[in-house]
């Protein structure tokens, strides 16, 4: 799941250098979405999944447009600026009343709880149903950008963007669809997040949002290959502090482990190819 | 006489400033909140001069400023806490000169942490120092949560109680005068050209014999000790710390004050600092009760639109007079 994050900060930043901070703001709505799409409308699970996608890219394309493109010439850190305003902006004005509240919402169980135990090892269908997802989203990012013609222009413009303009590559369209196909693959993190910890509210997306950005630096910021490994490492080593030390400290292990990489190779695990940018 | 002047001009704006204020709240035209906010205002200028010293003059992307905060407050809070006492009926002069050494012992901290964290992570470049610096944000507010295993006096997850409250109008404004004027005469020395060279461009300033590591680190270092000094002095305010006080988002408050008042600007820090403390209080006083969460709607909405109109920060290369060098004042 948090694959699924890192994946979006690592296309955003390949392609304009930026660290999108509303990106885990975009993950909690897209997990409001479906706790909408549920609670109200009993919506069946991929249909669920379609909305909460759809509305997380949606919802990024807009900022992108409003925020981010205004400043793309301006001082990288003007825009980073407006990528924690943007944040904070989700953040309170989505805990308004008005909108989503500020309240915990139980996120409602879409289907039943089987646990099914293999070869000595219990697993539950929610972790099948995450995996399963997980790995097909992957699936599907891989086709786009190394099967289609959208993918060859992020390649291209994250390689060089001038000349990938220069090349007739429609510069701003393939910022947008990669701010949108970010967002889709968090908003369905987001519906997996919301079913694995019935809990959501609309400050959830900021830890999320950190490690798996964490994450996707630990792998090498831009790999696609990266950004899983990153949030793989990152997953088993929290899941360790908690059952090994305690889980006070497990927020900060994370980090002790990036520090530790990022000394050793200054790029990440899997970021000295550049030419595997996205 | 050079030296009496020099002494003159930096005493006498400490003295008028806080006098100012001192007379305005004794006679009730000031009230002891706005006075209390006045102060708040004072530290956080202090902490964001450092910032703007770390990422405005010598760009490097720290996001941990916070966290070398929190550990002056805490050391400054344990010093006098050890030494004091809450109940504080010692001689005056004896606390104040505890207070100060435990100030500049927060710093010092700061400054020693900064040290040992800064040698070995300004090996990395731009968003990867960042994001070093971030993480090492989180441990601290990890460690600070845990304090309270190793040293109960911290208090850990329940925050810190029973400090003194000895941070007045005076060690306020004399903590701002005296980071103005070290600031200013760091930025215009040698060391602060040094120190602006490796930020536009780092080769050409390795190739002009600049040991650029060597000054990265001091660059670094003196900046958190601002922040160290600055803590200190919030300790002693509001006599109580939270971990959550010093988290990573405080390191992001401070960053957007420094951005908003331009990088490498002295005069957009100062103003950016009171502006934003004061905008966030009178917020809450001018909206209606109903509506005060839309103080956190309306404060990112500014901060969108100041980036968009002026990316540049709000002074761009414009200073006040008494912050120029010596050569254009």
């Amino acid at each position: 799941m948090y694959a699924l994050i890192a994946l979006g900060y690592t296309m955003v930043y390949g392609i304009v250098r930026l660290i999108n901070f509303a990106h885990g703001d975009v993950f909690m709505v897209g997990a409001f979405l479906a706790f909408y799409s549920v609670e109200k409308y009993h919506l069946p699970l991929p249909a669920v999944f379609a909305i909460a996608a759809g509305g997380s890219a949606i919802l990024a394309i807009v900022i992108e447009r409003m925020a981010y493109r205004p400043l793309r010439d301006a001082p990288k850190i003007a825009a980073l600026i407006t990528a924690i305003g943007v944040s904070l902006f989700l953040e309170y004005f989505t805990a308004l009343h008005q909108v989503f509240g500020p309240n915990y919402y139980a996120f409602p169980r879409p289907f039943q709880v089987v646990s099914l135990e293999i070869g000595g090892i219990t697993f539950t269908n929610i972790q099948g149903v995450i995996l399963v997802v997980t790995l097909a989203s992957l699936g599907a990012l891989q086709y786009v950008v190394y099967r289609t013609k959208v993918g060859r222009g992020m390649r291209a413009v994250s390689h060089d963007v001038v000349t990938a303009g220069l090349m007739g590559v429609n510069v701003n369209g393939v910022i947008s669809f990669t701010f949108g196909l970010g967002a889709a693959l968090a908003g369905v993190g987001g519906v997996l997040y919301g079913i694995a910890y019935p809990q959501i509210n609309t400050f959830m997306g900021v830890m999320p949002g950190l490690k798996a950005f964490t994450a996707a630096v630990l792998g090498g910021i831009g790999s696609i290959p990266g950004a899983v490994l990153g949030a793989l490492i990152m997953g088993q080593s929290e899941t360790m502090t908690t059952a090994y030390l305690s889980s006070t400290y497990r927020d900060g292990i994370a980090f002790v482990l990036l520090i530790a990489v990022l000394l050793w190779k200054p790029t990440g695990i899997l970021g000295k190819t550049r030419t595997e940018k996205v | 006489m050079p030296f009496l002047k020099n002494i003159a001009k930096a005493v006498l704006p400490f003295a008028a400033l806080s006098g100012l204020l001192q007379f305005l709240s004794a006679r009730d035209i000031l009230n002891p909140y706005w006075v209390q906010i006045f102060q708040l205002a004072c530290v956080v200028a202090i902490s964001a001069l450092g910032l703007n010293l770390i990422y405005g003059f010598t760009g490097l992307f720290s996001l941990g400023h916070a966290a070398f905060y929190g550990v002056g407050a805490y050391t400054a809070a344990l010093l006098t806490k050890l030494y004091v006492g809450a109940h504080g009926d010692e001689a005056v002069f004896a606390t104040g000169a505890v207070f100060l050494g435990s100030l500049l012992a927060g710093g010092l901290a700061a400054a020693l942490l900064a040290c040992a964290v800064g040698i070995p992570t300004l090996r990395l470049t731009s968003d990867y120092l960042g994001i070093a610096t971030l993480g090492f944000g989180v441990i601290m507010k990890v460690l600070f949560d845990n304090a309270d295993s190793f040293l109960p006096q911290l208090g850990g997850a329940r925050g810190m109680t029973g400090i003194a409250r000895l941070t007045g109008i005076p060690w306020a404004v004399a903590g701002l005068v005296a980071a103005i004027l070290v600031i200013r005469n760091l930025v215009h020395s040698t060391y602060g050209r040094a120190l602006v060279a490796i930020r536009e461009d780092e080769v050409a300033a390795a190739a002009l014999g600049i040991d650029t590591f060597r000054y990265k680190v001091i660059g670094f270092t003196a900046g958190c000790a601002f922040a160290g000094v600055a803590g200190g002095l919030y300790a002693h305010l509001y006599t109580f710390l939270h971990p959550s006080t010093f988290d990573f988002l405080k390191s992001f408050d401070v960053l957007m004050i420094v951005v908003l008042g331009g990088l490498g600007n002295l005069t957009g820090t100062l103003v950016a600092s009171f502006a934003w403390v004061f905008l966030l209080e009178g917020m809450r006083v001018a909206l209606p009760p109903d509506y005060i969460e839309f103080r956190w709607v309306l404060i990112p909405l500014l901060l969108i639109v100041t980036m968009l109109v002026r990316p540049r920060g709000l002074f761009g290369v414009r200073e006040f007079p008494f912050l120029r060098s010596k050569v254009y004042r």
